[in-house]
């Protein structure tokens, strides 16, 4: 059985994909975001942005993200944890 | 011998800078090709020919600003065969190499053109295996090889490496070096070129994301001018009165939520979406919102070209048109929507989709305002707005209940209609949005 895939991998993962999926953010936006930031308010994301976002992780994380799941995308923080639990119980 | 002319790209346009040539002359275009790079304030615009035609004589050198109306290059017709007239006496002569003579072969499809421009290929040096000649999709990736690339047989201008003046701004936005970038077969780098370099630079180091630029700043400024010469011309020259109307989207969300359910995260819908379907058959049911105030008349429109008020990161924005929108379906129009709002953020909009808008929607999304009194873009008629989606008590048969609810405004012109006509506008927007499975 592989180790569980650490968090900063998931950490990694979520930055990169609200880098590649919302055109026109700067390093800094991302750099100071912390982990109890509201994605959506901080980096005001509209409802594309943010569906760019579920889409690009969904794909480069190679996990199963539901529209009921994006509750769970509300934080960096919340982020990391979803991925981490669904990477792990995603075969 | 017909003229490509600066296109006016809005009321408030009175000039714009050339900032790519997409064709060079002997190029054979059709109605709708991209012929070239236009900046205007608002963004850097993808301009289409009007008319089929091969390109004669480009009469204006990238990075010259030039007056609506006047023209930027010469077309032959399609079916002229003598070669292309010399340039008339007086006009500038062409800055590229010599005109080729006119395609003998059928020209290629526009996705291999494009594909031909991505991967750097000249077309003029291929030979084409398709019918009659025509360069194929496998023939520009066979030639975009490396070890199969023919010899240009344009020699590169003198002094080496060309670079556009549109390829030097987005370089500087993106922040890439210009240095680093392998110029294609004409030596000539362009946008492209760019775009792809960026492309490749971020992968390999993604934490050196381009910051804003001193381009970008200004570009800002030009904005807030534009937007502040046309909203006070709007709010001079036209009688606004204002509607306001609250939907409950229940039926919407219930519907949404279903649909998306079993979809992948590209699929999906958002509730713009819906909002967006049942503005456009509104304003094509419902007439006197949708077109024009001009010469002292309503030129009313029979195609919903309906615009998109996209508000851009680091401020701004600009309403392009998903055309033809009365006719789509929602899934087309989530697509549509999400096509267009991409390009206006990343500055590639095409100029028809800045210069017909026949009525706008200011959709404010989960993060703004409950509702909005909105500014009609001259010389359109009516402007359309949503605000946020909150969860609201709702009485329905006698009971409150919680439902998702948005408040929907319509500024419109007083010169063209009555709020009789408006409150009828809204309430067949209502109208569709009880009935989503219809949507």
């Amino acid at each position: 059985m592989n180790a569980p895939p650490s968090t900063s991998e998931d950490r990694q993962l979520t930055v990169d994909a609200l880098r590649r999926a919302v055109p026109g953010l700067v390093p800094e936006d991302l750099d100071d975001l912390a982990d109890a930031d509201p994605l959506r308010e901080r980096l005001e994301l509209d409802s594309l942005d943010f569906l760019a976002f579920a889409e690009t992780l969904a794909a480069t994380a190679r996990v199963r993200i539901d529209e009921t799941d994006y509750p769970d995308l509300a934080t960096l923080g919340s982020c990391v944890a979803f991925l981490h639990r669904r990477r792990a119980s995603t075969p | 011998m017909a003229e490509f002319t600066m296109p006016s790209l809005g009321a408030d346009m009175d000039e714009g800078t050339l900032l790519e040539w997409c064709v060079s002359p002997g190029d054979t275009v059709r109605r709708g090709d991209i012929m070239a790079v236009v900046d205007t304030s608002k963004a850097a615009v993808e301009v289409e020919s009007f008319r089929d035609g091969v390109v004669d004589t480009l009469l204006v050198e990238p990075g010259t600003c030039v007056a609506v109306g006047a023209p930027m290059a010469t077309l032959t017709e399609p079916d002229d065969t003598a070669p292309p007239a010399p340039s008339p006496a007086g006009s500038p002569k062409p800055r590229t190499v010599d005109p080729l003579p006119p395609e003998e072969h059928p020209r290629p499809a526009p996705p291999v053109r494009h594909l031909a421009h991505e991967l750097g290929v000249d077309l003029a040096t291929i030979t084409g295996s398709g019918p009659g000649g025509r360069v194929t999709r496998d023939d520009v990736v066979q030639a975009g090889r490396p070890a199969a690339q023919p010899e240009p047989t344009r020699a590169a201008p003198a002094g080496g490496t060309r670079i556009t003046p549109y390829a030097r701004r987005l370089a500087a936005e993106l922040g890439v070096d210009l240095v680093g970038i392998t110029a294609p077969a004409d030596g000539v780098v362009r946008a492209a070129d760019v775009r792809s370099a960026a492309g490749v630079r971020r992968s390999q180091a993604p934490s050196e994301a381009p910051g804003p630029s001193k381009a970008a700043t200004e570009r800002h400024a030009r904005m807030r001018a534009t937007i502040a010469s046309v909203m006070t011309r709007s709010a001079r020259e036209i009688p606004h009165y204002h509607l306001t109307w609250t939907v409950d989207l229940h039926a919407v969300h219930d519907a949404m939520t279903r649909r998306n359910r079993d979809l992948p995260v590209d699929r999906r819908l958002v509730p713009a979406a819906y909002l967006l379907r049942a503005t456009a058959l509104a304003a094509a049911e419902v007439p006197g919102l949708n077109g024009f105030w001009s010469e002292g008349r309503l030129d009313q429109q029979s195609t919903v070209h309906l615009g998109i008020a996209v508000s851009l990161r680091g401020g701004g924005l600009v309403a392009p048109a998903i055309h033809d929108a009365a006719t789509l379906t929602t899934d087309q129009l989530m697509s549509a929507l999400r096509d267009v709002v991409e390009r206006a953020r990343r500055g590639r909009l095409r100029d028809a989709e800045l210069r017909d808008p026949t009525i706008t929607v200011t959709n404010l999304g989960d993060l703004g305002a409950e509702s909005v009194h909105g500014v009609i873009y001259p010389p359109q008629v009516a402007l359309v707005g949503f605000g946020r989606i909150v969860e609201r008590p709702w009485a329905v048969d006698g009971l409150i209940g919680v439902r998702p609810v948005t408040t929907m405004t319509l500024a419109a012109d007083h010169r063209a209609t009555d709020g009789f006509v408006g409150s009828r506008f809204l309430a067949a927007i209502d109208h569709h949005l009880q009935r989503p499975e219809d949507l």
